[in-house]
């Protein structure tokens, strides 16, 4: 205790820290403070683990795994095809991967956008998060991370798997690492688009479960329409148009995308070929991004319930 | 059926952001019929294409569950559920009011709107209008049933429910043949391929994994299991905390 003789109700030095509200006399904690950073980080590295159901309880394991599961399946079969056979090429390249298991994906991102900021909006408890020294802004990109960063492990995982069946099988070592390295561009290509998309879903939708089922109603929908929008403009002899509805759905944006870029072949049929179709689907994937991030930020403007 | 639960079931599922996507759904499904109609010159090909893949695949299960996770789990899930279960109304009231409600929501938002595709994007004397909605009426029954037996019986009500009507139904369907039999969708559509001329049916592929006898048994088994399980379940809700 100090020395002083007496010790007074009220504490006899007010010129307590300027962050003080109510000081009720217990002990104060004056050693080093980590400060924003450092809540930033732990706040991302809290969803990350979040979203696999690490620190939660068992309930919360289930799902998020058996979804990386079904994504690992058909790498590992692959895997073990091409070791046993001694196949000369994958038969799915990395970026097709993406295309073909794109409904696992999409019910991940479905399943983790409204654990990272539902349940804080549900509970109006974000006035505690904005009262440490963290800003809105902070609090938007520490979740925004964590998923995009979760959403790149469990695509980049698999192909990984590909990557080292396809090392086991004694296929090429240059090719398969360059397919790689551009199935993992890709990878975070997807991430952080689908990660921005889920988020301002699920940031508009607090109730639980209407946010899972609104996210991938949404891709789902927006993949059906892209998808009947390109056979009409087929029929109609639209070729560019075909090609151009593909940019609607994030899965052909990003396939379309890195079959340009990587000069990989594309999933989809509709891949674009021209520069100006190209310039289209990045121009949309950049106002996609943003748009997002924009409307992210514009609900956390007022930070309380709904 | 106990019309004041009935009333408070269609305020909450009517009354929401739920309720956004159960009209946006209907209205654009029923916009890309006009433009197949447009781009197809009423091709009935492009129309079952369209109504079979998109409308029964994927559209239908997923207004099944917006429909059929709104009735009742977000009363569980926020815990208001005890608040009606403490009145004096039997559970089986309570679940099968909540379940007409739900059904009724099925059928005006996306069982018509489907049939009403299907002679929007090009038809023959509505025989694919028929067949199509017949077929989307017993799928929509099915599926709204399920998903409210589902929302009682597990808080992860929607992702099982978009596992089994999407990987299981869509994807595993198309690669082991055995799935294909244990298919709400294959079930609903062996009555819509009775109801058309076997040649109709081959040539606009409406055809079916399963006899109908099969499928209208399995269809009632379903429901009927579903509506017994979930009132067995709620008779005996426990509230867990919430997560």
């Amino acid at each position: 205790m100090s020395s002083q003789p007496i010790v007074p109700a009220v504490p006899a030095q007010p010129a307590a820290a300027e962050d003080v509200i109510h000081d009720i006399g217990f002990r104060h904690y004056d050693g080093v403070r980590f400060g924003r950073g450092w809540i930033v980080r732990s706040l991302l590295v809290d969803t990350l683990r979040g979203i696999f159901g690490l620190g939660r309880p068992a309930r919360a394991k289930v799902m998020p795994w058996i979804l990386v599961g079904i994504l690992l399946a058909p790498p590992l079969v692959v895997a073990l095809v091409a070791v046993l056979t001694g196949a000369t090429s994958l038969p799915i390249t990395y970026t097709e991967y993406l295309s073909r298991l794109w409904l696992p994906i999409a019910l991940f991102v479905a399943g983790s956008a409204p654990y990272a900021v539902s349940r804080d909006l549900r509970y109006g408890v974000l006035p505690l998060y904005m009262s440490r020294p963290m800003v809105r802004t902070d609090y938007v990109w520490a979740r925004y991370g964590g998923l995009a960063i979760a959403m790149f492990l469990i695509t980049a995982g698999p192909q990984t798997l590909l990557l080292i069946g396809a090392l086991l099988a004694k296929m090429p070592v240059g090719d398969q690492l360059t397919g790689w390295l551009g199935g993992l561009l890709a990878s975070a290509v997807l991430a952080v688009l689908l990660s921005a998309i889920g988020l301002v879903i699920a940031a508009f939708t607090p109730r639980r479960g209407l946010g899972v089922a609104a996210i991938i109603t949404t891709l789902l929908v927006v993949q059906g329409i892209s998808e009947a929008l390109s056979r009409v403009a087929r029929l109609q002899g639209a070729t560019t148009w075909a090609v151009l509805a593909g940019a609607i759905d994030p899965s052909r944006l990003v396939d379309g995308l890195a079959a340009k870029i990587l000069d990989v072949t594309p999933a989809s049929q509709f891949a674009p070929t021209t520069g100006g179709e190209v310039a289209v689907f990045v121009l949309v994937y950049v106002v996609l991004v943003a748009g997002a991030g924009a409307l992210l930020l514009r609900r956390y403007r007022k930070a309380g319930r709904l | 059926m106990n019309p004041v639960v009935m009333q408070l079931t269609v305020r909450g599922l009517l009354g929401r952001r739920r309720s956004l996507l159960l009209v946006i759904l209907p209205a654009l499904l029923l916009g890309l019929a006009g433009l197949t109609r447009w781009g197809s010159h009423a091709d009935v090909g492009a129309s079952a294409g369209l109504v079979g893949n998109f409308a029964l695949g994927t559209l239908l299960p997923l207004m099944c569950l917006l429909i059929g996770t709104g009735v009742i789990g977000p009363e569980i899930d926020d815990g208001s559920i005890v608040y009606l279960l403490n009145k004096p109304v039997p559970r089986r009231t309570i679940l099968l009011s909540k379940l007409a409600v739900a059904l009724a929501t099925t059928l005006v938002f996306a069982v018509l709107p489907i049939a009403a595709s299907a002679a929007v994007a090009g038809d023959d004397h509505f025989k694919l209008t028929g067949a199509y909605g017949l077929a989307a009426l017993l799928a929509g029954i099915a599926y709204t049933t399920i998903f409210v037996a589902l929302s009682v019986l597990t808080r992860n009500a929607v992702i099982i429910g978009l596992l089994y009507a999407l990987l299981w139904e869509g994807v595993l369907g198309g690669y082991v043949p055995g799935v294909k039999d244990v298919s709400v969708r294959q079930w609903a559509l062996a009555p819509a391929e009775h109801l058309l001329d076997a040649a109709d049916a081959a040539g606009w592929g409406v055809t079916s994994a399963v006899s109908v006898t099969v499928g209208v048994t399995m269809l009632a088994v379903v429901v009927l299991g579903a509506g017994w399980i979930a009132i067995g379940k709620l008779k005996t809700l426990r509230l867990a905390a919430a997560e």
